[in-house]
C-alpha cells in the first residue's frame, strides 16, 4: 500500500501541496483531479518519492519512501510524465531498456531476460513494431505508449507478492480524443494485472469517471473530496472545484458518470 | 539489434584499430622520412638505429599527446552534451576550456616560486580553472532545471570565452616577450611536445575521468530523458551530474595543459560517432574517446605536413574544420 500522511510540499515559500493524506490500496485505480496548477503533479511527485515533503511523509508497505534507495522504490513504482523529449536519437527499445535501470548493478549491462521483460512491455502496450523506430520520430500517442512500456519494465520481474505503482501525469492532454480512449482502454487492461495500482492525475472529469475507481479532487493544493467515484463527482463539489455548473448522470451505453458543464449561453 | 555486448566489443575493435593505427603511422609524417620496418628492427641497436630514434624521441610524444587530447576532448563533449541535454555544448563552446587555459596560463608565468612543492602545477591549475567554469555552468543549469537552451547556452559560452580571454590577455602582459610568441601557439591549440614528461604529469587526471565516464554511461543514458524522469528510473541525480561536471572538468583540464585550448574536437567526434553507433552513451563514450584521438592525431599530421618545413598549431585546422561544421549543426538544428 502507497500512503501519503499529511504531506506538504512548496517552491520558493510558495506552498503547491498542503496537509494531504491519501491512501493508494493495492490494486487501487485513483484519479487525481483538479485545475491547472492544483498541484496534482507535484503531488504525483511526492508519492513517487522524487521530491521529499517538507511535513508528513509517504510510505510504502508502511516504510517512509525517504529510508528508501532510490532503486528500490523505482523496482516498485515508476511514473509517466506529461511528455517526454529525448536530447538524443535512441531507438523505441532502447528507450524501454532504460526501463531495466534500478534492476542491475553499475556496470552490468541488461541481459536476455531484460530483453524479453522490454519486448513484452511493448507487446502490452500494441508498439511491439515500433521497437527499431527512432523515438523523435513517433507521433504523439506513440511515444505516450512507449514510455508507459518503459514504466511497465521498470516494475516487472518481481516475485509475487510485491504489488507495484504505475503514476501517470495527464495521461490525455496531449493527445487526440482517439487516442484519449486507447490510453483509457490500455490503462484499464493494465490494471487487470495482479497487484498493479494505477494512479492517474488529470483535469479531465469524464476521463476521470471513466477509468477510475476512486479519485481525490485537489484544489489550491488541498484535498476538499476523497473516496468512490460517485462520493466525489457531484454537483455541488464540481461547482467548488472549477466554480462552474455541471450536471452529472450516468451515460446510458457506457454506465460511467459523465459531466457535462454548463454555461450561460447553455440553456435552453 | 544484436545485444549490447557484442556491439561494445566491435566498437571497441574497430575505432580501437583505428586508434593504433593512428598512434603507429602519426609519426612516420614529417620532414625527415623514416621506415617503420626500420623502427622496429631489432637488429640494430637503439643508439644506432636513427629511425627508431626519430620516431619513439622526436615524433612519438607528440601523437600521444595529440590521442590524449584527442580522447580528452572528444568525451568530455560527450559527458556535457549529456548532462546539459543538448548536443551543441563542447568544453570549447561552453568557455570551459578557456577557463582551463587561464589557469594554465597563470601557472606557467607565476607557478615558478611555487615550483618547490613539486605539484605538477600546469594541470592543477588547469583543472581549477576549468572546474570554475563549470560552475557557471552549473549554477545556470539548476538555475534553469529544464536543461539549458541552446541560446542560452551559446549566450553563456561567448560571455565566459570572452571574460577568459580577456583575463589571458591580462596574464601575457606579464609574460616576457619569448614567451609571449609560445603561450600565442599554446593558445591556439598546440601539440608541439618533445619529451613524454608532460603526458606522465596529467595521466593521473587522465585516468580518474576515465573511471568516472565508465561508471557515468548508463546514467547519462537516463538523464537524456530529462533530470525528474531520470529520478523516478531509480538514478540519483545530482550526484550523476556532479560526477559528469567534476569529470569533465578533469579532462578538459587534463587535455587544455598538453595540448592548449584545442576547438571544436568536442563537437565533431561525438556527432559523427553518434551517426554510426545511435545514441547509446556506453558506447558513445568509448567509440569517441578512440575516435577523437586517431581524428586529432591526423589532424596534427596534417598540421605539420601541409606548409611544411612551416608546423601550423593544429587548433588551426581543428578550428577549419569544426566552425563551418558547427554552424551546418546550428543551421539543421533551427
Amino acid at each position: 500500500m502507497l500512503q501519503a500522511v499529511d504531506v506538504t510540499f512548496g517552491y520558493d515559500d510558495a506552498v503547491v501541496v498542503r496537509d494531504v493524506s491519501l491512501d493508494v490500496a493495492d490494486d487501487g485505480f485513483v484519479g487525481i483531479i483538479g485545475p491547472n496548477g492544483s498541484g496534482k503533479t507535484t503531488l504525483l511527485r511526492l508519492l513517487a518519492g522524487t521530491r521529499t515533503p517538507v511535513q508528513g511523509r509517504v510510505t510504502l508497505d508502511g516504510v517512509p519512501l525517504a529510508s528508501l534507495h532510490r532503486a528500490a522504490i523505482a523496482r516498485r513504482m515508476s511514473v509517466v510524465p506529461q511528455e517526454t523529449h529525448l536530447a538524443f536519437e535512441y531507438s523505441a527499445l532502447e528507450v524501454v531498456l532504460m526501463g531495466r535501470y534500478p534492476h542491475l548493478g553499475a556496470f552490468a549491462v541488461e541481459g536476455p531476460a531484460d530483453l524479453a521483460i522490454a519486448r513484452e512491455a511493448l507487446g502490452s502496450t500494441g508498439t511491439r513494431e515500433l521497437e527499431h523506430r527512432p523515438f523523435s520520430t513517433l507521433s504523439g500517442g506513440e511515444k505516450q505508449r512507449v514510455i508507459i512500456a518503459a514504466a511497465l519494465a521498470q516494475i516487472s520481474g518481481h516475485g509475487p507478492g510485491a504489488p507495484t505503482f504505475l503514476l501517470l501525469d495527464e495521461p490525455t492532454a496531449a493527445l487526440d480524443l482517439k487516442y484519449q480512449l486507447g490510453v483509457a482502454s490500455l490503462l484499464r487492461s493494465l490494471h487487470r494485472a495482479p497487484g498493479l495500482s494505477v494512479i492517474v492525475s488529470t483535469h479531465d472529469l469524464n476521463f476521470a469517471a471513466s477509468l477510475c475507481r476512486t479519485l481525490v479532487m485537489l484544489k489550491h493544493g488541498r484535498v476538499i473530496a476523497a473516496g468512490p467515484v460517485d462520493e466525489v463527482l457531484t454537483s455541488s463539489r464540481i461547482r467548488e472545484l472549477y466554480e462552474v455548473d455541471a450536471e452529472v448522470a450516468r451515460h446510458p451505453r457506457t454506465g460511467h458518470l459523465t459531466v457535462t458543464p454548463i454555461g450561460d449561453g447553455d440553456r435552453a | 539489434m544484436k545485444p549490447l555486448a557484442h556491439r561494445l566489443w566491435t566498437t571497441l575493435l574497430v575505432f580501437g584499430s583505428l586508434a593504433a593505427a593512428a598512434i603507429l603511422l602519426g609519426p612516420l609524417a614529417g620532414s625527415t622520412s623514416i621506415s617503420l620496418r626500420n623502427v622496429f628492427d631489432r637488429s640494430i641497436p637503439f643508439a644506432e638505429n636513427v629511425d627508431a630514434q626519430i620516431f619513439f624521441v622526436a615524433r612519438l610524444p607528440r601523437t600521444l599527446a595529440g590521442a590524449m587530447v584527442g580522447a580528452m576532448l572528444a568525451s568530455a563533449g560527450v559527458v556535457f552534451q549529456g548532462l546539459l541535454r543538448n548536443p551543441l555544448a563542447t568544453p570549447f563552446t561552453l568557455g570551459v576550456s578557456a577557463g582551463a587555459a587561464l589557469g594554465a596560463m597563470l601557472a606557467i608565468t607565476f607557478g615558478g616560486s611555487l615550483a618547490w612543492l613539486g605539484v605538477p602545477l600546469a594541470p592543477l591549475a588547469s583543472f581549477i580553472g576549468s572546474l570554475a567554469a563549470v560552475a557557471v555552468v552549473y549554477f545556470l543549469a539548476s538555475a534553469r532545471n529544464r536543461g539549458l537552451s541552446t541560446n542560452v547556452l551559446l549566450l553563456a559560452g561567448v560571455t565566459m570565452n570572452a571574460f577568459f580571454s580577456a583575463l589571458i590577455l591580462f596574464v601575457q602582459y606579464f609574460a616576457d616577450f619569448a614567451e609571449t610568441f609560445r603561450i600565442l601557439r599554446w593558445l591556439m591549440g598546440d601539440l608541439d611536445i618533445s619529451s613524454y614528461q608532460p603526458l606522465l604529469t596529467a595521466l593521473p587526471l587522465v585516468i580518474v575521468s576515465f573511471a568516472i565516464f565508465a561508471w557515468l554511461a548508463r546514467p547519462l543514458n537516463l538523464l537524456s530523458l530529462g533530470a525528474d524522469a531520470a529520478e523516478s528510473r531509480g538514478i540519483d541525480v545530482t550526484r550523476a551530474q556532479r560526477a559528469a561536471f567534476l569529470s569533465a572538468s578533469l579532462a578538459t583540464g587534463a587535455a587544455v595543459s598538453v595540448g592548449g585550448p584545442v576547438g571544436f574536437i568536442g563537437i565533431i567526434v561525438p556527432h559523427l560517432i553518434r551517426l554510426l553507433v545511435g545514441a547509446d552513451h556506453r558506447l558513445v563514450l568509448p567509440a569517441s574517446a578512440l575516435f577523437g584521438a586517431a581524428f586529432l592525431i591526423a589532424c596534427d599530421v596534417l598540421a605539420r605536413t601541409i606548409m611544411s618545413p612551416l608546423e601550423l598549431p593544429v587548433g588551426v585546422i581543428t578550428a577549419l574544420i569544426g566552425g563551418p561544421f558547427f554552424l551546418w549543426l546550428l543551421v539543421r538544428r533551427t
